[in-house]
């Protein structure tokens, strides 16, 4: 089964929500994909021994000048301004190629070779427990995120609990976390900002047509909206989970919520036994 | 015309609640919001919409099945795993990238392009100045495109009215839109709290802030939730010579100033709001140095 973790604002818990499931299953395949990859925290509660790092790279195009006569087929075929030619010069922004392969395609001439960008790596290891982890970490000055989380998606089991943690937001990079996810759990917060991305987050789940419920994190700040939300929608909240100072002060220093508040552990084997069904 | 870039890398710390007070401060200035797929700027500034605009980004790639053979070529081509063949091909929207291989090498010339409306964006007019927003439909791409264009806009109309400040409100993480969001920033402020992921997703923020060589300060929002934890992340600043421009006190009453709708510090005069406003005076001059 696949459980994706995801909300439209950020900074709502999905991290805390997604180690909390993977420490509380008790199946013994467990796998946690963290696939916030632009700001990736699971390690950080799940302190992994890590077994290898491998370096995700796409395939962009390097310009053989001597074969190049500036046809500009390539420069017309390119979505993503990745080619500029302008009489005899050839320029390749490596940085902008989204690698569709196009331009090797097109060219009479055969007058590209390839050239690699690194995106980012792909970090696997053991966490807590016997929980199989595997991490994409976004090398900074990259734009891309949507390869990286599919290299990431890529490890999963085939069978077992697969956990995905999922960026924050209701672009690419969350549609690619949570497509095909057996269920998805969106967490928010009680307050207008955690309504508002509810709804967006919703919208994205709807669209997909694939099962959602949610989870209230800081549920007893007082804005009732959400729940009403979610009851008008038939959004089942399956948990909430009140403002607790040690709660905040262990998260800040890495310790799971389930290891802080050990009641929590039966809280989550249930929420996963009742999504099983 | 100066620019300050509000950014996090860890969501959720507190960027938009610390913009809408900033914008309260700086008088003459145009507000951006540049989370477009999560935007909440407009939950606290209450923008009267003014003009209203499509967001045509890109394309998709259809398939005619009146023409389609089957044959399976743009299948075998498409490096987005967005084709699937059955009898006829089929295009999954939200796998296509709009990269238009499999419509150029058709045989059969069965597949269409279809420009993708991919949001709307806006100019409206709040009480602390001009404002330009965005919303990116669903499950879209090019929100770096959308940004840069809200960015664009922002910055043409603070020409257009001189306003002395551009406030961007930037979205989270480090990818796509973030990268699109630091072009004409003059100064990023980072919004952190002390905990250890905000204190790692600050690290990759200021990486990235050098990559593109721009200025950056901090603020370390509710820093007395774990002042052990602040300590290491003012000791990290110290060792960096990054400026440290606030440390603002966790406060109750910031939430409610979500719920009443409005900035923090038109809200109440409490902790929180006190320190962002002894914040703006060291982020002008730093901009003004």
């Amino acid at each position: 089964m696949k459980i994706a973790v995801a909300s439209g604002k950020g900074g709502t818990g999905k991290t805390t929500i997604a180690v909390s499931l993977a420490l509380a299953a008790s199946t013994a395949k467990v796998q946690l994909l963290d696939c916030d990859v632009e700001a990736p925290n699971c390690h950080i509660f799940l302190k992994p021994v890590v077994d290898e790092e491998e370096v995700v790279s796409l395939d962009v195009p390097a310009v053989i000048e001597q074969k190049c006569t500036y046809c500009k087929k390539c420069k017309e075929l390119c979505q993503f301004n990745a080619i500029a030619v302008f009489g005899k010069t050839i320029m390749v922004f490596k940085e902008m190629c989204h690698s569709c392969g196009g331009c090797f395609l097109v060219c009479p001439e055969e007058a590209f070779s390839r050239d690699s960008r690194e995106i980012g790596t792909v970090v696997t290891g053991k966490g807590k427990g016997s929980i199989k982890f595997v991490q994409g970490r976004l090398r900074v000055g990259e734009a891309l995120a949507t390869p990286l989380i599919k290299a990431v998606r890529s490890r999963a089991l085939e069978d077992g609990l697969v956990i995905l943690d999922a960026p924050p937001g209701t672009s690419c990079p969350v549609i690619n976390t949570v497509r095909g996810a057996d269920y998805t759990l969106l967490v928010t917060e009680p307050t207008p900002f955690g309504l508002h991305d509810l709804k967006l987050a919703a919208g994205v789940l709807w669209k997909l047509e694939q099962p959602f419920g949610v989870i209230l994190n800081r549920s007893d700040l007082g804005y009732g909206e959400v729940e009403k939300w979610c009851n008008k929608n038939n959004v089942p909240v399956h948990l909430k989970i009140p403002f607790d100072r040690k709660v905040a002060e262990g998260y800040a220093k890495g310790q799971p919520l389930v290891e802080i508040v050990p009641n929590y552990r039966d809280r989550f084997a249930f929420l996963l036994k009742e999504l099983s069904k | 015309m100066k620019e300050i870039l509000v950014l996090s890398g860890k969501g959720g710390t507190g960027k938009t609640t610390i913009t809408a007070s900033l914008a309260l401060l700086a008088q003459n200035s145009v507000l951006a919001d540049c989370d477009v797929d999560a935007s909440d700027l407009h939950l606290l500034v209450s923008p009267n919409v003014q003009e209203s605009h499509d967001f045509w980004s890109g394309v998709t790639a259809k398939v005619d099945p009146k023409k389609c053979t089957g044959c399976g070529t743009c299948a075998e081509l498409c490096r987005f795993e967005a084709v699937s063949m059955g009898e006829k091909a089929y295009i999954d929207h939200f796998s296509c990238e709009g990269c238009t291989v499999c419509a150029h090498f058709c045989p059969e010339d069965a597949i269409e392009l279809e420009p993708n409306l991919s949001g709307e964006w806006y100019i409206s007019e709040t009480k602390y100045g001009a404002m330009v927003h965005a919303r990116l439909h669903v499950g879209e791409e090019n929100s770096g495109k959308l940004v840069s264009l809200v960015k664009r806009e922002s910055r043409e109309l603070a020409e257009e009215i001189g306003a002395k400040w551009i406030i961007v409100d930037g979205p989270p993480g480090i990818g796509c839109p973030v990268i699109s969001s630091f072009s004409g920033a003059d100064l990023v402020l980072a919004v952190t709290e002390p905990t250890s992921s905000g204190l790692q997703d600050l690290k990759r923020l200021i990486k990235l802030a050098y990559h593109f060589k721009t200025d950056v300060c901090v603020c370390i929002n509710k820093w007395d939730l774990n002042e052990s934890f602040c300590n290491e992340i003012e000791v990290y600043l110290e060792d960096n010579e990054i400026p440290l421009v606030a440390k603002i006190p966790f406060d109750k009453a910031a939430v409610d100033s979500l719920v009443a709708g409005k900035p923090l510090l038109e809200y109440t005069t409490g902790l929180a709001a006190d320190a962002i406003r002894k914040m703006w005076p060291r982020i002008e001059a730093m901009l003004l140095s």
